[in-house]
């Protein structure tokens, strides 16, 4: 899984121009699925299986990014945010176009005010000279993907983690089989709003929803309370800030886990949601779950998380998958 | 002209009716299956050549900002909340028409010779001044809930026209002369929506009625080009007056579909008709936000005419970007196919 990782970390994709991670993601699950398809805004589905429950396992493939607003005489471009950028990860941050220009980030006053940190208006693209790069074009960040000893450190592990972990599972069910139709949903623009997983779960209609994503933990200095903890398995979300996950769908996690000697932990999100509490939304509602992969340095260019967490998320999914379910 | 027609109508948020008549009259020779849906939207088809196998949907709101009668002080003022998005610190000293009688007002102010701190004032603490001299005889010419719409005559300036509600009934003329002009390869479902400045919820039942497979918006954005100074390096416009109808690639509602931007863009340089990219460093939302959210999904995209003092009682835009945002839509949708659409 290291080397699917890398390779989807490291792909373009900020949120609205998903088509080169679709590309990538598609190349992987073409050969296990039973039919694959892109949805209008351009979700990748991917059924395996025909058993009478229909359940969405979904993982978004965008990421944060940037919107080129304006570019002065000297070149220097002004940009807008696609979806969470925090101003602090910026300085010395390079952005990369479709084009393949890359721009390193400035900061104005970088040395007479270097202790504050202004908005996104104080920083700049550093352009190269005939870049083709214009007002309206989309970036995002480049940073290295990189693995020691089972821990990986890159951009994007939001949530080309995810990606990774519905990819390996339906590989995995595809062995094994599973008595579900189960649709891999690859959503577009969650970052800016969750608006992918709104569609594809009106197009895919399932009974049950599941989404994997990548949550913050609360064991380094200074944390956002989180009871999260990285090396702890997979976290099963109990509620954040736009879900309350219904009990039976975590009961069920939990057994599943128990059963096959899984570690795991519950999440408890303080800070935003995940495509599961839009997708619960969807029509006459969907009853949803998530499952959480612990990730330091969320939305900076050196998120961080353990294989043994992104394993035990893989390892859940498939029991949950590959098992009956029994709603209640 | 039928701008200054739309522009001097009033359709304060959620009371659109005198727009949507007015509009009727102008589209009803050429559509067909003419309906005002549950929320007030009127909808209708211009039928194609059927050369094409789309549904399309076109979009703009009926709707403009203004404010709501919530009560009155004893000295016959009125209080009122604002309707949409105002800056209260643009609203001291404007002339307003109050209720469906169009009683004329004027929101109070302090005189320059009692202000010199020149302090603002929040929405709370302003009045409207209908000449009433007490609660009851506000109250009897007057009712709480009743709307508040700008007094602002339409005038033409040369190269642009100032007026009111340009946002966007600039949006909704274009549409009009869309839909009375050549017809096109498919049929155009057109809505012509109410409450966009509420929050997109017109747009939002439109498109789950009409089920479109692409959807365009007619709108009116912001432009802050003044001082035109370009040379400022860090200087962001949103857009610029008379530079052409500007294409939204992203805002607060929506990233449109690069496919559909770049099929507006290439028609525009094809076509030589000047265009530009609204800059996405600013907020707002547009019905595009609502209907690309629809069901399965809309991929949708947004053209705009620039507008100076945007939510003010009178807004100035240039003639030549409203003329070409009708024509560029026109030569977009002309050589619009399926195969823009298709993915591999």
């Amino acid at each position: 899984m290291e080397a699917l990782i890398k390779k989807l970390a490291e792909a373009w994709g900020p949120s609205g121009y998903e088509h080169q991670v679709r590309d990538l993601i598609r190349a992987e699950v073409e050969p296990l699925a039973d039919e694959v398809w892109v949805d209008p805004l351009g979700n990748l589905i991917c059924r395996i299986g025909d058993g009478p429950l229909r359940v969405m396992v979904s993982a978004h493939m965008d990421e944060i990014g940037v919107v080129v607003s304006h570019i002065d005489r000297q070149g220097f471009a002004r940009f807008a945010n696609l979806g969470g950028v925090l101003p602090a990860t910026l300085l010395g941050a390079r952005v990369r176009f479709e084009n393949g220009a890359i721009a390193a980030v400035g900061v104005e006053n970088q040395f007479s005010k270097r202790t504050t940190v202004p908005g996104l208006d104080g920083f700049f693209l550093d352009l190269p000279d005939d870049s083709g790069v214009q007002v309206g074009d989309a970036g995002a960040f480049v940073a290295e993907t990189v693995w020691q000893n089972g821990r990986v450190i890159g951009k994007t592990l939001d949530n080309r983690l995810g990606c990774a972990v519905v990819i390996e599972t339906l590989r995995r069910l595809k062995e094994q089989g599973t008595p579900h139709t189960v649709f891999g949903v690859f959503t577009v623009q969650e970052e800016v709003g969750s608006r992918g997983a709104m569609t594809g779960a009106f197009g895919v209609e399932p009974s049950l929803g599941i989404a994997i994503d990548v949550t913050p933990t609360g064991d380094v200095p200074k944390p956002s309370p989180s009871p999260v903890k990285l090396g702890a398995g997979a976290a099963i979300k109990a509620r954040d800030t736009g879900h309350i996950v219904p009990a039976w769908i975590k009961e069920l996690m939990v057994a599943r886990a128990e059963e096959a000697n899984i570690p795991h932990q519950f999440d408890v999100m303080q800070i935003g949601t995940t495509d599961a509490a839009t997708m619960q939304l969807v029509r006459a509602g969907i009853p949803s779950g998530a499952v959480s992969i612990p990730t330091r340095n969320v939305h900076t260019r050196s998120e961080t998380a353990l294989l043994s967490d992104i394993q035990a998320t893989v390892g859940l999914l498939v029991a949950v998958l590959s098992n009956a379910i029994e709603r209640p | 002209m039928i701008l200054r027609e739309l522009s001097e109508a009033i359709g304060v948020s959620s009371a659109e009716d005198a727009v949507r008549d007015l509009i009727y009259e102008h589209i009803r020779d050429y559509v067909e299956d003419a309906r005002i849906d549950a929320l007030g939207n009127l909808i209708a088809v211009r039928r194609g050549t059927g050369a094409v196998d789309l549904r399309v949907m076109a979009a703009a709101h009926m709707d403009e900002v203004g404010m709501i009668v919530i009560g009155y002080d004893s000295d016959g003022s009125l209080r009122f909340r604002a309707v949409g998005g105002l800056d209260a610190r643009i609203l001291p000293g404007t002339r307003v028409l109050v209720g469906p009688d169009r009683i004329p007002g004027v929101i109070m102010w302090t005189p320059i010779h009692l202000n010199r701190s020149k302090d603002t004032v929040s929405i709370e603490r302003l009045r409207i001044d209908i000449g009433a001299s007490s609660r009851d005889s506000a109250q009897s010419a007057v009712e709480r809930g009743e709307l508040v719409a700008f007094d602002s005559r339409f005038v033409e300036l040369g190269p642009t026209v100032r007026g009111k509600a340009l946002d966007d009934r600039a949006g909704c003329a274009s549409l009009i002369a869309l839909v009375q002009g050549e017809r096109f390869p498919f049929d155009l479902h057109v809505a012509f929506t109410v409450q966009e400045e509420l929050g997109l919820r017109g747009a939002r039942v439109a498109a789950q009625s009409i089920e479109p497979d692409v959807a365009f918006v007619l709108e009116s954005t912001a432009c802050h080009d003044l001082p035109a100074d370009l040379d400022e390096p860090d200087q962001t416009t949103i857009t610029r007056l008379g530079a052409g109808p500007a294409i939204t690639v992203a805002d607060r509602s929506m990233v449109s579909d690069p496919r559909l931007v770049r099929h507006l863009a290439q028609t525009g340089e094809r076509e030589g008709i000047p265009f530009q990219f609204r800059s996405a460093q600013h907020a707002g939302g547009t019905d595009a936000g609502a209907i690309h959210l629809t069901r399965g999904g809309v991929p949708s995209a947004v053209v705009a005419n620039p507008c100076r003092y945007l939510h003010g009682p009178t807004s100035v835009m240039n003639l030549s970007d409203f003329e070409n945002q009708s024509r560029l839509l026109r030569a977009a949708w002309m050589a619009l196919t399926p195969a823009i659409l298709e993915r591999d």
